[in-house]
């Protein structure tokens, strides 16, 4: 089974997130900010990881930058996770190496195309 | 608002009349499970027309005073769910084998498309994107997409191109959306390239008046379920009128042309496509060219 590594500050998005994804057969891991994330993928890189824009400590677009230099082993696929619907953010998501974008609020069928899209189901 | 009890003898003449209704304008067959939302689907047209109930609703119709009435409630019950490239693999499938396919069998610079009961418009949009994302092998090429619904209401939806953040999330690569769509309000709208190329008609499936001539591929997804079984085949015939030996159908991953009339055989090169009759016997994995 794949794993999907959720990052965000919110309990209840967390939560959420992990209900969907494990529906949809993967394994899930959770970290709390950018820098619980990179250290969790240095230790074990998931297959892909569901990424929040605003945490504290360190944040989507930091651990994005942090990751690009981090020794991982394998890549994961990002998937951005965020409040932050504006093109402007989108756009400078997706330069700063993000593989797809989620806007929040989010359903089951959004989440379950956007893997589809970046390859993991 | 007070709503006649489903189950009730009242309402239970009032969904027959409603069904009735659907048939007779659209072919469609009222499903159970489509049944089970009818309260639903038309709170929203009992409110604009200030009716209490489906039974007043039914009461309504049966007078035949206000043609809008007919219209609305029609476009309440039609089923418009859509997404962009919905059955993924299908999109793959067209772009990697059977568009390179056309086009190399072609024998004029034409692609005509045609995307019946295209609901909202995804399906069409989607088609324009790949093209579009690929438009140095189309270079030189004339491309005709015509994108068919009997709902005035989903096709006044595609032709402005104007989708929620919900429905462009569904389907669509985050890439294709920067390039391809604009923030429009609290929505996105496809730009004026995609439009464009699309020729968004209402139209029913049986004495159909908006396409012409032959189109290269036929998709019909996902529209056959709601009709009859005899209404199915004169679906095909129609879609049959409309091709020629190199056609390709495509129908929803649920439907079959088997046991709906003789008019397309399963393809014999593409997976869940559907050949004209000619081709599909004639063939056995040779190319047929054909002329201009």
């Amino acid at each position: 089974m794949k794993n999907c590594l959720v990052v965000d500050d919110s309990k209840v998005i967390r939560k959420v997130a992990r209900h969907i994804l494990e529906s949809l057969d993967l394994t899930v891991s959770e970290a709390v900010d950018g820098q619980d994330a990179l250290t969790q993928c240095e230790a074990s890189p998931p297959d892909v990881v569901l990424l929040d824009w605003n945490m504290p400590v360190m944040s989507g677009m930091e651990f994005l930058q942090a990751l690009s230099s981090a020794k991982v082993a394998a890549r994961p696929k990002i998937i951005f996770c965020t409040t932050e619907n504006g093109i402007s953010h989108i756009k400078a998501a997706v330069e700063a190496g993000a593989d797809e974008y989620v806007m929040k609020p989010f359903d089951r069928e959004t989440l379950e195309s956007k893997l589809a899209i970046v390859g993991v189901i | 608002m007070p709503l006649s009890p489903a189950g009730t003898a009242v309402f239970q003449g009032a969904a027959r009349i409603l069904s009735g209704l659907l048939e007779a304008r659209t072919g469609q067959i009222l499903s159970e499970g489509r049944a089970w939302r009818m309260e639903t689907a038309l709170r929203p047209v009992l409110r604009v027309h200030g009716l209490q109930t489906i039974d007043d609703l039914a009461a309504q119709l049966l007078r035949k005073q206000d043609p809008r009435l007919d219209e609305d409630v029609v476009n309440a019950l039609l089923n418009n769910e859509s997404s962009f490239f919905r059955d993924l693999q299908i999109f793959d499938m067209i772009h990697r084998q059977i568009l390179p396919r056309i086009q190399e069998e072609r024998g004029e610079r034409t692609l005509r498309i045609w995307s019946a009961g295209c609901s909202t418009g995804q399906e069409a949009y989607s088609l324009a994107i790949r093209l579009c994302n690929d438009a140095e092998r189309w270079q030189g090429w004339r491309i005709e997409i015509l994108a068919t619904d009997i709902s005035t209401a989903a096709i006044e939806q595609a032709r402005s191109g104007i989708f929620s953040q919900m429905d462009v999330q569904r389907g669509l690569a985050v890439g294709d959306l920067i390039k391809w769509f604009e923030p429009h309000g609290e929505d996105w709208r496809a730009n004026s390239v995609l439009r464009r190329m699309i020729d968004f008609r209402r139209d029913n499936l049986f004495d159909a008046r908006a396409p012409s001539g032959e189109y290269d591929l036929l998709l019909c997804r996902n529209v056959l379920l709601y009709f009859t079984p005899a209404r199915r085949g004169d679906v095909l015939q129609l879609l049959a009128r409309h091709s020629h030996a190199g056609s390709v159908l495509l129908l929803g991953a649920g439907e079959t042309v088997i046991g709906q009339g003789d008019d397309f055989l399963p393809h014999p090169d593409f997976r869940g496509g559907y050949a004209p009759k000619a081709l599909a016997s004639d063939r056995a994995g040779r190319p047929v060219r054909r002329a201009g």
